[in-house]
């Protein structure tokens, strides 16, 4: 009993990081049509200086990684902006050049930091609580789940608030019913475009602090492996629906924590197996709304 | 009467496939022009070629402006008010958020709602795909004739409707008509007897007949380019 | 709007000038080896060094397998992102097979064509299990399964499983039974003539595919799967057997490898690696065979000479901010693709076809067709 709920927290825990990186590859989708294979990116490069900024202010401390929180959210949302603005603008309604841009940028980017930063992860020091383990229930719940799922939280609630109460957010929920519709009623989506982008950058950036937090390390490959699962993740929960991502984001990681507990390590397929699942019985995901 | 709208030479692909081809007309700067044509001929991929919904090449002139070049949103910031072919209003969102998505800026006219479509007043908190099929149309009337308006684009707007609310649209579109031009697609025969003063028919993606409304519906034409008899609804 | 295809094959000479020309190309590159060309920078050393003819067979093969990637991609419209894991099926199905049997009392030139003849098998079986499913969906989820397919393969490769893939470290080559004129360097002549034939087939493949009625109802129905399927024929079916086909091509494309480099590892299962055949088939110029084939031949060469060209004084003595980046081939290659794809989607023949092509108000090199046809 124990072992189940030690599995289903620290699932839920794996789930938030799915979530952070998915959300914005949900959103994107479901308004752009984009498949963005940058987002990896995005993760890595929020990583990478989110600790470097929070070593210097503090290697190891709690200043530090809320200061490296903090950047990676910024750095990921600059840089997604950017990119959308200087790569996928001008290949506006050109759906498939705009997924081969992001691929191209993507392996770009990944070399690029092996440049810089080198191709072995590299160890970070992170505050002591969250190397140690909060007792539920008897269950021995490593510290560093309750900062992700605490993460997510707050992520997923500041997304709702932005979707459901701006005006911008009305025209990204209208976008991704119908992006078509919304330039015949005379708005630029463009701009919604760019905000999207920002916004699944920002998510994705924290992702990659968190990430590293998780993993204990920050690397130049970090964001492609999670790139998988939040893909996957993404077309389970329905390509365009946020609650899809978060249901399906935490669905895949209990599938994957309890599969590679019970059934010998085979978490990885076992995740395969429900996205092909998916795809054959209902094509449009769990929560999928996209129309267009 | 001078046009508001001038099509010269408009060709449209939509998938790959051409639709239209070398299609000229005039919109008159008062009134309803009506473009009627079997099903499949290629109304809607006009209207939606004119938008910039389809890939086009040709001329429109707008107002004395070129068109034909610009992105979606441009052209419908010029004044022009789309009510497509099977409502696309945006289920997710309620009735309200439907409406306010739709102002296009200045001081949109929400009283016109109150005054055509009382109902949609009762129902602003509403989710928008759980109105029926002639409250959907209501709103999408309401997205368009709410803005000032230079022209309106209006495809199909009884299409599937019972023939209460085809009333009601009808009145709606007279309305709006006496004070806005209007393209309109239409095969309710009737609808066009009581709005258009002039036809465009297409065949097989062409102009086959221009010429006054009246004229044409009380022909054999009728029969000959839409395949019924005069004065009876199409199929 | 006619298939951008269509429209480049017009403008290319006559068939027998083509043949007379293909012929001429083999024929001198199957000379190289006993020539003595030296492309400084370029090549590590002239042609008839084993180091330049490894590097050499290596960007053959890739060619090859990026030949069979265009089979998909560029002409039935299918993006796979998995089409590695057919590649590493003949790497490591070689490996593994010959590991097995070499135990076996069997006469080794026995085994080893026992070990082709089963992994050219598995390839085929393996591809028509993955393209049943794959193809079940179209366009983005069509990508989305192979992607995940290809990945979860990865992970087995990568965690031993049934201890034969040998996990992080990869297999070996058992050379014992592979034949002594395919073994040692120097023999790499002979492997690069191998990787030159295998190149020659791969080529031949494509162009029997592509000419056959199966290549043009591939196509017609990446345009318009109504009227395929109208016209009685099934679309699934087709682009099936061309999914099983490819996947075929890219395992012989491995087998060489493995005989090339004498071990596989799991990077060349990876999703990346994929990516990368996209990228170079596409950079090359989607639509054409030639494509595949000079994308393939660039990567290999930035990938395997970029190394030595950013240790030389030239890039060494630049600042950071350039030599980093100028110091990673997948960095140059992506940013190249990028470029390719915002300005010049035809690719590199694409640019070389619309500089050569003499008559005025031919088609410029637009989209290419292939580009505009997936939707969700």
């Amino acid at each position: 009993m124990t072992t189940v709920l030690l599995l289903l927290i620290t699932g839920v825990g794996l789930g938030a990081l799915y979530f952070l990186v998915a959300s914005g590859l949900s959103l994107i989708y479901g308004l752009m049509g984009v498949l963005n294979f940058a987002h990896g990116s995005f993760l890595t490069l929020a990583g990478f200086l989110g600790w470097e900024v929070g070593r210097r202010v503090g290697d190891g401390s709690w200043g530090g990684l809320l200061v490296g929180m903090l950047v990676g959210l910024v750095v990921g949302a600059l840089v997604a902006a950017i990119t959308e603005l200087v790569f996928i603008r001008p290949l506006y309604n050109r759906h498939i050049e705009q997924v081969l841009v992001t691929v191209g940028l993507g392996l770009a980017s990944v070399a690029l930091f092996e440049g810089i930063w080198g191709t072995d992860p590299i160890q970070i020091r992170l505050p002591e609580w969250l190397g140690q383990t909060t007792n539920v229930l008897g269950a021995n719940i490593p510290n560093d789940r309750w900062l992700l799922i605490g993460s997510a939280a707050v992520v997923l609630a500041l997304i709702v608030l932005f979707l459901q109460r701006t005006s911008y957010g009305l025209v990204i929920r209208a976008g991704v019913e119908n992006r078509t519709m919304v330039t015949a009623l005379g708005i630029d989506v463009r701009r919604a475009f760019t905000i999207v982008f920002a916004i699944g950058g920002a998510a994705a950036g924290l992702g990659g602090v968190l990430a590293s937090v998780y993993y204990g390390q920050v690397g130049a490959h970090q964001g492609t492996s999670l790139l998988i699962y939040a893909f996957i993740v993404t077309v389970i929960g329905g390509l365009g629906s946020l609650s899809g991502a978060a249901l399906a984001s935490v669905l895949v990681a209990v599938i994957q924590q309890l599969a590679n507990f019970y059934l010998g390590g085979t978490g990885d397929l076992a995740v395969v197996l429900a996205l092909a699942a998916v795809l054959l019985v209902r094509p449009t995901g769990l929560m999928g709304k996209v129309t267009h | 009467m001078s046009a508001i709208l001038t099509v010269r030479g408009l060709d449209a692909h939509i998938g790959g496939q051409q639709v239209v081809e070398d299609v000229s007309f005039d919109v008159a700067e008062h009134g309803v022009t009506a473009l009627l044509g079997r099903n499949g001929v290629g109304k809607s991929s006009t209207i939606k070629a004119l938008l910039g919904l389809a890939e086009r090449t040709g001329e429109v002139t707008f107002a004395g402006a070129r068109i034909d070049g610009l992105l979606t949103h441009r052209i419908v910031q010029r004044g022009i008010a789309y009510v497509p072919e099977d409502r696309e209003v945006f289920g997710g969102l309620t009735v309200e958020e439907n409406l306010r998505l739709a102002e296009r800026g200045g001081a949109p006219n929400r009283a016109i709602i109150a005054e055509l479509f009382p109902e949609l007043i009762e129902r602003a908190k509403q989710q928008a795909g759980t109105l029926s099929g002639g409250q959907q149309q209501m709103v999408s009337l309401s997205r368009a004739l709410m803005n000032e308006n230079r022209l309106l684009l209006v495809d199909e707007p009884t299409k599937g409707l019972a023939p209460l609310i085809v009333g009601t649209v009808t009145t709606a579109l007279e309305a709006a008509a006496d004070r806005t031009p209007m393209l309109l697609v239409e095969q309710n025969l009737q609808v066009v007897r009581a709005l258009a003063h002039t036809v465009v028919v297409l065949s097989g993606g062409r102009v086959v007949h221009t010429g006054p409304a009246a004229e044409f519906l009380d022909s054999d034409l009728v029969h000959r380019h839409l395949g019924v008899a005069t004065d009876q609804e199409a199929a | 709007m006619h298939t951008f295809l269509a429209s480049a094959r017009r403008g290319l000479a006559p068939r027998w000038g083509r043949i007379a020309v293909g012929a001429v190309v083999i024929a001198v590159a199957a000379m190289l080896p006993l020539l003595a060309i030296d492309i400084p920078g370029v090549l590590p050393g002239p042609t008839y060094t084993p180091g330049t003819l490894t590097v050499l067979a290596y960007a053959m093969l890739i060619a090859a397998l990026a030949l069979s990637y265009h089979l998909i991609f560029g002409v039935a419209g299918m993006l796979s992102f998995g089409h590695a894991m057919f590649f590493a099926a003949g790497a490591y199905g070689l490996g593994i097979v010959l590991r097995l049997l070499a135990p076996t009392g069997m006469p080794s030139e026995a085994v080893f064509l026992l070990a082709i003849v089963i992994t050219l098998v598995v390839a085929l079986v393996l591809g028509n299990l993955v393209g049943a499913i794959a193809l079940r969906v179209s366009g983005i989820s069509f990508a989305m399964v192979t992607l995940a397919i290809a990945q979860a393969m990865n992970v087995m490769i990568r965690r031993n499983v049934g201890g034969l893939t040998g996990g992080e470290e990869g297999v070996t080559l058992t050379v014992a039974v592979v034949p002594d004129w395919l073994v040692g360097v120097v023999n790499t002549r002979n492997l690069y003539w191998l990787a030159l034939a295998i190149l020659v087939i791969v080529y031949l493949a494509c162009v029997w595919v592509e000419r056959s009625r199966l290549g043009h109802v591939v196509a017609a129905a990446r345009e318009n799967e109504l009227r395929v399927t109208v016209l009685g024929l099934r679309p699934y079916l087709v682009r099936l057997f061309l999914f099983s086909a490819a996947a075929v091509l890219a395992a012989v494309a491995g087998i060489g490898f493995m005989l090339l480099q004498s071990s596989a590892t799991p990077r060349i299962s990876t999703s990346d690696f994929t990516l990368t055949l996209l990228v170079i088939v596409v950079l090359g110029g989607v639509g054409y065979r030639w494509g595949a084939i000079v994308g393939g031949i660039v990567y290999t060469l930035l990938d395997q000479r970029l190394a030595a060209l950013a240790s030389s004084d030239a890039i060494a003595g630049l600042p950071d901010v350039l030599r980093i980046p100028l110091s990673e081939p997948l960095f140059i290659l992506g940013m190249l693709f990028v470029l390719v794809v915002m300005f010049a989607p035809g690719g590199i023949v694409g640019i070389a076809h619309r500089v050569t092509r003499r008559r005025g108000g031919r088609r410029d090199a637009e989209e290419p067709a292939v580009l505009q046809d997936m939707e969700a």
